[in-house]
């Protein structure tokens, strides 16, 4: 079970937690015009990486907030926790 | 039975308490402290099962968690466990206990006729045998199987035991109480950490139980004591006995088997029988030892052949003799300690070295003592049939490859030492890079990834003076760097013999002539000849040799046959160990309870229920509940010998003819503030929302990102930045996570809260022509007209004192209101409704007449939004707006979802007007046409329509928009079913929704 740093919190168990998938990706802005490639690919597409993944959690027994979590998807290691407004460097 | 082979004084059982126990049907007598292996010993049992493959006869070959053979059947207070160790259980008053895999009985097994035919039963044979003919495997081979396999049968009782779940934190986890353990704890623990100590067995000290070692000026095991009795009385310290820590997991979290019940009759009342521990370390020191390992040769699985190790710890911890005329074949100098052992008691030990000339301290004594003493020397059979009668041995070449001349001397017991493997289990879990450790040929930890380090013997260290050392440094430093404390003690003085070096011997080669089976895993029957085939077919990974012979898959995970294994593929292989590698190591390290697993969460508590307010009231009155995600929700009320189709029938007829009261507390509710709450709804939603008036309810569909209909329901506006959303019961969690994350991380500048109200609000639907009557006697005060309170309409209110909300929307297609009140008054406003409501022939309805009156209407709900449609699908394309932008719109242009075909929702009524129509069915438009019959869409839906008395039900069906008219077949292979149907429209009663708006 993993140990994961909420930026409100602190640490908390894993099954605290629910899981949102990639956190690189962006929605593209509405009212703007998406070709089928772009659009299949923010909802489809997925990179399935060994090694470091920014992915998104949602706090949801604990705080609500939705966290950006960086993650090493062989050794669930995990680097670095930032909060949904904080930019992945 | 008199304990002959029990010494008269000595070990560490209480010789004041006697226990009787049956194992076979027949009493025997133990002491208090005793193992079930060390009674049955102490009485001359020796045959305890049969094997699984071959059926020979089992004995036993260790004391503790690594023995493959004493498994057996355990019965304890009207229960009946299987797959217990012996060497594990503890003796308590009125055990009862069977062998297992043998049947008739133990000393005829007729599935040893396996035994003789063992030439046909070589390495995979299960899997080249009965793969063919593949008839033959239901009819034959598999019941024959599952007769002579097996290691007990598991009771299919519900287990009215309790077992419960603990989490815990600590800065230092030390898994083993030996003297590694006790070091690092109590160095530690001295230094300020929160400790937790475990130990697998009941009495703690570990190797200093059972080995002649002094400790600043007391005997080991005293030294064990007096810590273990300091370590209690720290609040920093938790000590735990009979508990394994059985499996790493990622991020430090280890999980941990405490046996609290286990060793006694019966469970204290209120008391768990275990309780599953998972620990959150710090820091984790493995200090669980070694495991001697076995010298094979050939049929090294007599019973009375067992590990030296173990025939000393009967004798010093149980006080029991494993035979009276023994012989220790060692190649390291643990063997003589247990020969001095059997000597100093009296007995006569014979010693097989197959060193040639090695000296050290222990050797000496042994000298002194007059021990006979064979150097270069091996067994090379054990004989005997179901216990060891003698032993063929033989003086072996330098070289180790060639035997002198064979002779057979008598003995009763074969005591093996092949040295010690250190238990590397939990380090190689949590990730550790293991490395072979050339001096003592076994792999010990290497390369740490998470926090732990693995001291003492486990980590091939066997002498104590280093172990201790090493180990109160290891404690001291961990500590320090966790507490910022440097409380540093001081080390006591060790007293111990110096050993030797060990001959890296290990397998005794076969005399000319002679076909031995030589065994390699004893609880699965493999033998050296099951590898050699393996090698020789041509497996070659350790994964591959391991799952084809399954070597080391056993329950007892190889924790004798592993290296023994590796060394054999090593030298087939001409490869180092190394190069060969060991297999992976996965938790359980030891079996762990189905129970202890599942802990509190079976039965009732295996999910939270919830109950309404009105929860009550509904029982009261003959509710039959049904489950609706983890509500309790009345499924329909009662009313004398009713079944469910007449009470729903019933309740959904007074809906449409009077009034009916709902209880739809369930409903998910969000509230919703702030300036940006309109522009919110309007990008979650299809339909547009900025322009909703105060005091206005509007419905709204919600898509994923995807196109896919994600929910459903209504949201007012109940004042200016201020709405009332609501979902449907399945998927109100799903919808609050949904706009959270949209206004987390993707429009963070929109200004809005949402937070769940789902508890706070209890929900009154009130439906039918004579409802507005009603709402009229609720709110005497309150204009409700069709012109005061509109279709879509909102009001607050006061009814009868309690602050009321009142909504004019509709689930049943009839004119309707829900009312909602603070949850503490729910049941006040219930029982309101059905006394003011009593006149006008009020009936409360349960789920069953609602689905009715909504599938008769047509309004689409979980059945058809189930997470496979989009709006057209569900006739809502009505809703989507054209001129915004909103989540999911982009994928609704994707060309599947705008093909001329695409499925929709529609009516489907029998031709017959009377067969009911399954849920689920196919329909199809020939029933006779030849497998695979083209299905053109499936039923969703269906009720019997109190309306037009007749059955209804909704379909999803291919071009549905151009189907209306057509006749059709539902076909339900489940059910044998074929029921000519006709396409009609999804709006069965009050097509043009006049009735909602009356
Ligand atoms: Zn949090």
């Amino acid at each position: 079970m993993l140990h994961i740093k909420c930026p409100h919190c602190g640490m908390r168990s894993q099954n605290e937690f629910s899981y949102g998938g990639d956190a690189t990706v962006k929605r593209p802005a509405l009212n703007k015009d998406v070709s089928d490639q772009d659009w299949n690919n923010f909802i489809y597409n997925r990179k399935s990486l060994r090694g470091k993944h920014w992915e998104l959690w949602q706090h949801l027994s604990g705080c609500r907030q939705w966290i950006k979590v960086e993650r090493d998807t062989a050794t669930h290691e995990i680097f670095k926790t930032l909060k949904a407004n904080e930019e992945i460097s | 039975m008199s304990q002959n082979f029990r010494l008269e004084n000595g070990g560490l059982i209480n010789r004041d308490k006697k226990i009787s126990f049956k194992f076979n049907g027949k009493t025997y007598y133990g002491y208090e402290g005793d193992t079930l292996a060390s009674a049955l010993i102490a009485n001359g049992v020796h045959l305890i099962g049969r094997s699984f493959k071959y059926h020979r006869p089992r004995g036993f070959f260790g004391a503790g968690v690594d023995e493959p053979y004493a498994i057996v059947q355990l019965f304890r207070n009207g229960e009946t466990e299987p797959n217990i160790k012996a060497t594990e259980q503890e003796l308590f008053e009125g055990l009862v206990a069977t062998s297992v895999n043998c049947w008739p009985s133990v000393n005829f097994d007729i599935g040893a006729i396996n035994n003789f035919l063992r030439i046909f039963l070589p390495a995979g044979f299960y899997y080249k045998t009965f793969m063919w003919p593949k008839s033959f495997w239901y009819r034959v081979y598999e019941p024959f199987i599952r007769k002579a396999a097996g290691l007990g049968v598991a009771s299919i009782k519900h287990d009215k035991e309790r077992y419960e779940h603990k989490y815990e934190y600590c800065d230092l986890l030390v898994t083993g109480s030996g003297p590694s353990g006790l070091a690092s704890a109590y160095a530690a623990a001295k230094n300020g950490a929160r400790v937790i100590l475990a130990e697998d067995k009941a009495r703690f000290g570990g190797s200093l139980l059972t080995s002649e070692v002094n400790i600043g000026n007391q005997s080991g095991k005293d030294w064990a004591d007096g810590i273990i009795a300091e370590l209690k009385g720290m609040k920093n310290v938790t000590v735990k006995n009979r508990s394994q820590v059985f499996g790493y997991y990622d991020h430090n979290m280890l999980v941990m088997s405490e046996r609290l019940s286990d060793h006694l009759p019966k469970t204290k009342k209120f008391h768990p029988k275990q309780r599953l521990w998972y620990i959150r370390a710090n820091e984790v020191l493995i200090s669980s030892g070694s495991i001697e390992r076995p010298i094979v040769f050939g049929n090294n699985d007599t019973p009375g052949v067992m590990l030296s190790s173990a025939a000393k710890e009967y004798l010093k911890v149980y006080g029991v003799l494993v035979g009276k005329n023994p012989l220790v074949f060692t190649n390291n100098d643990s063997g003589y300690e247990t020969a001095i052992e059997f000597k100093k008691h009296g007995i006569d030990p014979i010693i097989l070295d197959t060193r040639k000339d090695p000296h050290s301290e222990i050797i000496e004594e042994a000298k002194n003592l007059k021990i006979d003493i064979k150097f270069s020397h091996v067994v090379v059979a054990a004989q005997g049939y179901k216990k060891v009668k003698s032993a063929d041995i033989a003086k072996i070449s330098e070289n180790k490859e060639e035997l002198g001349k064979i002779e057979n001397i008598k003995c009763d017991c074969i005591c093996v030492s092949g040295f010690w493997t250190p238990t590397i289990h939990l380090a190689s879990q949590s990730g550790n890079k293991t490395k072979f450790k050339e001096d003592i040929d076994a792999f010990v930890p290497g390369i740490s990834k998470q926090n732990e380090k693995t001291i003492g013997a486990a980590n091939g260290s066997f002498s104590l003076d280093e172990t201790l050392k090493s180990s109160f440094e290891a404690g001291y430093e961990l500590s320090k760097k966790i507490t910022n404390k440097d409380n540093k003690i001081s080390f006591p003085n060790v007293v111990e013999k110096k050993s030797t070096v060990h001959d890296k011997f290990w397998c005794v080669p076969l005399p000319k002539g002679k076909s031995y089976k030589r065994f390699l895993d004893f609880q699965n029957d493999v033998a050296v000849s099951d590898i050699e085939i393996a090698l020789k077919e041509g497996y070659r990974s350790i994964e591959h040799v391991k799952r084809y012979t399954t070597l080391g898959m056993a329950t007892d995970q190889g924790k004798t046959s592993n290296l023994n294994g590796l060394q054999l593929v090593s030298k087939i292989e001409n490869k180092v160990v190394p190069a060969v590698g060991h297999t992976t190591f996965r938790p359980p390290y030891t079996p762990v309870s189905i129970g202890a697993i599942v802990g509190r969460e079976v039965g009732k508590h295996s999910k939270p229920t919830r109950k309404s307010p009105m929860h009550s009231w509904h029982e009261k009155n003959n509710a039959v509940f049904v489950d609706a995600g983890v509500w309790l929700r009345p499924r329909y009320y009662k009313r004398g010998n009713e079944n469910l189709f007449e009470a729903s029938k019933r309740e959904a007829k007074n809906v449409r003819e009077n009034v009916g009261v709902c209880d739809v507390t369930t409903l998910g509710k969000i509230d919703i503030k702030g300036p940006d709450a309109a522009e919110l709804l309007n990008r979650v939603y299809t339909n547009a929302w900025l322009k909703l008036p105060v005091g206005k309810a509007r419905y709204g569909v919600m898509l994923r990102e995807d196109g896919i209909v994600m929910d459903d329901g209504t949201t007012t506006r109940i004042s200016e930045n201020h709405y009332h959303m609501t979902t449907t019961t399945a998927q109100a969690a799903n919808v609050l996570s949904h706009l959270e994350y949209y206004l987390q991380l993707v429009w963070p500048e929109l200004n809005v809260n949402v937070v769940s109200t789902t508890e706070q609000w209890a929900g009154a639907a009130i439906a039918g022509p004579r409802s507005r009557d009603l709402l009229q006697k609720l709110f005497p005060q309150l204009d409700v007209s069709n012109e005061g309170l509109p279709f879509m309409g909102y009001m607050e209110a006061d009814l009868f004192g309690v602050k009321a909300k009142i909504f004019r929307i509709s689930f049943s297609g009839e004119l309707a209101y829900e009312v909602n009140v603070e949850s503490d008054n729910g049941n006040f406003m219930w029982e309101k409704i059905m006394e003011v409501g009593e006149q006008l022939k009020i009936q409360p309805y349960g789920t069953e007449a609602l689905s009715t009156l909504r599938i008769e209407m047509g309004h689409v709900a979980g059945s058809e939004l189930d997470g496979r449609t989009i709006p057209y699908d569900n006739s809502l394309e009505g809703l989507l707006s054209k001129k915004k932008d909103f989540i999911g719109k982009r994928s609704l242009s994707r060309k599947a979802f705008v093909a001329d075909d695409r499925q929709k929702v529609v009516g489907v009524v029998p031709l017959d007007k009377k067969t009911s129509i399954p849920e689920g069915s196919h329909l199809v438009k020939d029933s006779n046409a030849p497998l695979p019959n083209p299905k053109l869409g499936y039923i969703s839906a269906s009720c019997w329509s109190v309306e037009h008395d007749n059955p209804f039900s909704l379909a999803i069906l291919k071009d549905g928009k151009n189907m209306i008219g057509e006749k059709l077949f539902v076909m339900s292979p489940l059910k044998n079913k074929v029921i000519p149907v006709e396409i009609v429209s999804s709006h069965y009663v009050d097509p043009k929704g006049e009735r909602v708006r009356s």
